[in-house]
């Protein structure tokens, strides 16, 4: 689903992403590990065609990014740590307006689907400012999947939530990965990696150090194994 | 100094990846036929945002109560410092209205640019499958729409306090041509402002010295119509408000792209 | 690291030497003004860096739609080189101008179109390298700059002309101009020589400050380079 290959991003003389090398296939679910300023964002703003990559081959869907960037954003949901929402429009606005970007067919039904999807039919009339950032959160994860992509990408979805809200966030997750689409996501919580993924892969100083199937790691190793791939540079 | 030297990492840098020229000649086929089908058309995109930055409009009169309040002040300021007797008026009129145009319309460009900025919106456009200038004419008809607004504040306000009718078509036409090349430019200018550190304080300082011609043909059309001048006596001031419109319109379309994409 | 290329500096050399000649020139060659006394002399320089002034928003615009064109690094490099000298030469221009219009106009500044135009072409400098400055991101800021400086170039003479359609009374002398504006002469043969000598010699000083401005951003970019390998 996902194939990158020597893969190199720089920003003026910086150099953020040398040479990496990443395959996703259909229906995986990939949490990316790594400190911060291991070019984890960087890496999602180019699979996401958000930004160019300075060399190398990034095939996202079938596509090529950048030429066929557009074919790639119809196939894509991407869910920031910002929610991508207008706060003086109404839930069910946002969505209606999102919608519209893509050219979805019956808008209405499909707004509909998914405010249930993601718990907030009730709030659709509220305005997006007076959310609570959980509740954003997971309208945010509804704007994503609107257009029902095959390909999700989460850039640490769960920044600035409490417990309960992270809770009700790895639901939607689950529910949105469970449709067998394909999901990339960074992040910095191990505990609740090892529980949504399916493989990990750690990412550090511009290149995977490591990667590992989650069913192959016995429990509460994953730490351990985070730890052993930074160390192995 | 080589270029190797420079590069960190030369083996992908100097030699040809395998396949990656069949590959880029593979792409470029398929966007040729791919693009047409896949992209949203660009007047439905264009006419969503216009539609949503109108729609939150509608929703807050966050804008619309600002500029009744700001539009009043500012003439209130202009009387006291100009002494606007009716002697006065008849010479500063146009330069008073247009200079409350043109601060109002920095404050409007910058929330307008803010929205997109604040909850990460402008990736959320980004990343729909529309023209990159598809936006950026969204954006433009909307502060444009917001400009008008803005105009149709002043001129009752300004008319009723000072007893002076400025409903005269050569005026509401100057003010249209004038607002057209000021959102063309401010448009393009305020979506680079809000990237820089310094973006509220950026976007005067960037837009100003570009804006001249407006200014000054602006003012001199609106001053001659307000005294009654004919089409055909201020035709080479609309017809330079026309050429900058159309120039500026053009130059922001090619480059639009450019302040977007990464 | 990359020494200093022999040609450049040759180029140094006949630079100075040629401004050294040129000097000599205007005061020694070129007869004095009758009307207007030595003063007048600021003509030649004046009109001379109002040229380079001009020429470095010309050359920035063409390096800023190269630049947004093909990416390259040195298109950028020459754009902000031509814009700092640019900046410079239309600073000399405006306060030359300044010292010749108090005894000739009898005031320092007037609202006349070239005086206005070229403030605002300096303004337009100053707000690119303002944009420049608050930028962080390098290719961000090589492209907003080059966006920038192309709008500046495309509205300046618009600004220009917007202007002229009123009144002026600054003198054309290159041209046809008002023959009544204050302060206007016709120009004797040696006169001109030295005008065109000195057109030259300025020429040549913007094209051998480009080069070194653009050498020094390279070896800043060298520089960069080496501190982020040392910091890894």
């Amino acid at each position: 689903m996902i194939e990158v290959r020597h893969l190199v991003k720089r920003f003026g003389p910086k150099t953020v992403l040398r040479n990496l090398d990443f395959q996703v296939e259909a229906g995986e679910f990939v949490a990316l590990l790594g400190p911060n300023g291991a070019g984890k964002t960087t890496f999602l703003r180019i699979l996401a065609s958000l930004s160019r990559p300075s060399y190398g081959q990034v095939q996202v869907a079938g596509y090529l990014l950048p030429q066929q960037a557009s074919a790639v954003r119809r196939r894509l949901g991407v869910v920031s740590h910002q929610p991508l929402l207008y706060g003086d429009l109404t839930a069910e606005e946002n969505l209606r307006f999102y919608g519209r970007m893509y050219a979805l067919p019956d808008l209405d039904r499909r707004t509909q689907e998914v405010l249930d999807l993601v718990g907030l039919a009730a709030r659709r009339r509220d305005m997006v400012r007076t959310f609570s950032r959980g509740m954003q959160q997971r309208l945010a994860i509804g704007r994503a999947v609107l257009h029902d992509p095959e390909v999700m990408l989460f850039d640490e979805p769960h920044t600035g939530l409490d417990q309960e809200a992270c809770a009700m966030l790895d639901e939607v997750l689950q529910q949105v990965a469970a449709r067998g689409r394909t999901v990339v996501m960074t992040s910095h919580d191990l505990a609740r990696t090892a529980d949504l993924a399916s493989r990990v892969d750690v990412l550090s100083h511009g290149v995977i150090r490591a990667s590992t199937r989650t069913d192959r790691l016995a429990k509460d190793s994953l730490l351990a194994f985070y730890r052993q791939a930074l160390e192995a540079e | 100094m080589a270029e190797s030297q420079q590069t960190p990492t030369p083996s992908v840098v100097n030699g040809t990846l395998p396949g990656e020229v069949s590959d880029r000649a593979a792409a470029a086929a398929a966007t040729a036929q791919d693009k047409p089908a896949l992209n949203t058309p660009f007047l439905r995109a264009m006419a969503a945002v216009v539609w949503k930055d109108l729609a939150a409009e509608m929703r807050s009169r966050e804008l619309l109560s600002a500029m009744l309040v700001f539009a009043i002040l500012v003439i209130l300021i202009f009387n006291f410092a100009l002494e606007l007797d009716a002697q006065a008026r008849a010479n500063v009129t146009a330069g008073v209205l247009w200079v409350t145009f043109i601060f109002a319309g920095t404050l409007e460009l910058n929330r307008s640019m803010a929205i997109e900025k604040d909850r990460g919106c402008l990736d959320g456009l980004l990343l729909a499958p529309v023209d990159r200038t598809a936006i950026y004419f969204g954006k433009a008809i909307g502060n444009l729409v917001f400009m008008l607004i803005i105009a149709a504040i002043i001129l009752p306000i300004y008319s009723a306090l000072y007893t002076v009718n400025l409903f005269n078509p050569g005026l509401l036409l100057t003010i249209l041509l004038g607002s057209i090349g000021y959102t063309a430019v401010g448009t393009l200018l305020a979506s680079m402002a809000v990237q820089a550190r310094t973006r509220d304080m950026l976007l005067p300082i960037l837009l100003f010295p570009v804006i001249v011609p407006v200014l000054v043909a602006a003012v001199k059309a609106s001053g001659g119509f307000l005294q009654g001048a004919s089409f055909s006596e201020l035709s080479p001031w609309l017809n330079l408000l026309l050429v900058y419109d159309v120039i500026f319109t053009a130059v922001a379309f090619m480059v639009f792209d450019f302040v977007v994409e990464e | 690291m990359s020494p200093k290329p022999r040609l450049l500096t040759i180029l140094d050399a006949v630079t100075i030497a040629l401004l050294l000649v040129a000097t000599v020139g205007v005061f020694f060659y070129a007869p004095t003004e009758l009307v207007m006394g030595l003063v007048q002399k600021i003509f030649y320089f004046h009109v001379s860096a109002a040229w380079v002034g001009m020429l470095g928003f010309i050359i920035a615009a063409i390096a800023g739609v190269l630049y947004l064109r093909t990416g390259g690094r040195n298109w950028d490099l020459v754009e902000m080189a031509a814009v700092e000298i640019g900046m410079v030469f239309a600073l000399i221009t405006i306060i030359t101008g300044s010292i010749w219009a108090r005894p000739v106009w009898n005031t320092w500044w007037t609202w006349d179109p070239r005086l206005t135009t070229a403030t605002i072409m300096e303004l337009v400098y100053a707000a690119y390298l303002m944009l420049r400055q608050g930028i962080e991101e390098p290719e961000r800021r090589s492209r907003f700059g080059a966006i920038y400086v192309i709008l500046g170039a495309i509205s300046v003479p618009i600004t220009f002309f917007s202007i002229r359609f009123s009144r002026t009374i600054h003198p054309v002398i290159v041209g046809n101009g008002d023959p009544t504006a204050l302060g206007t002469f016709d120009m004797t043969p040696k006169m001109l020589q030295i005008f065109m000598f000195s057109l030259l010699v300025f020429s040549i000083i913007f094209a051998d400050l480009l080069w070194h401005r653009v050498r020094l951003g390279k070896l800043a970019d060298a520089v960069e380079q080496m501190k982020l390998k040392l910091i890894q």
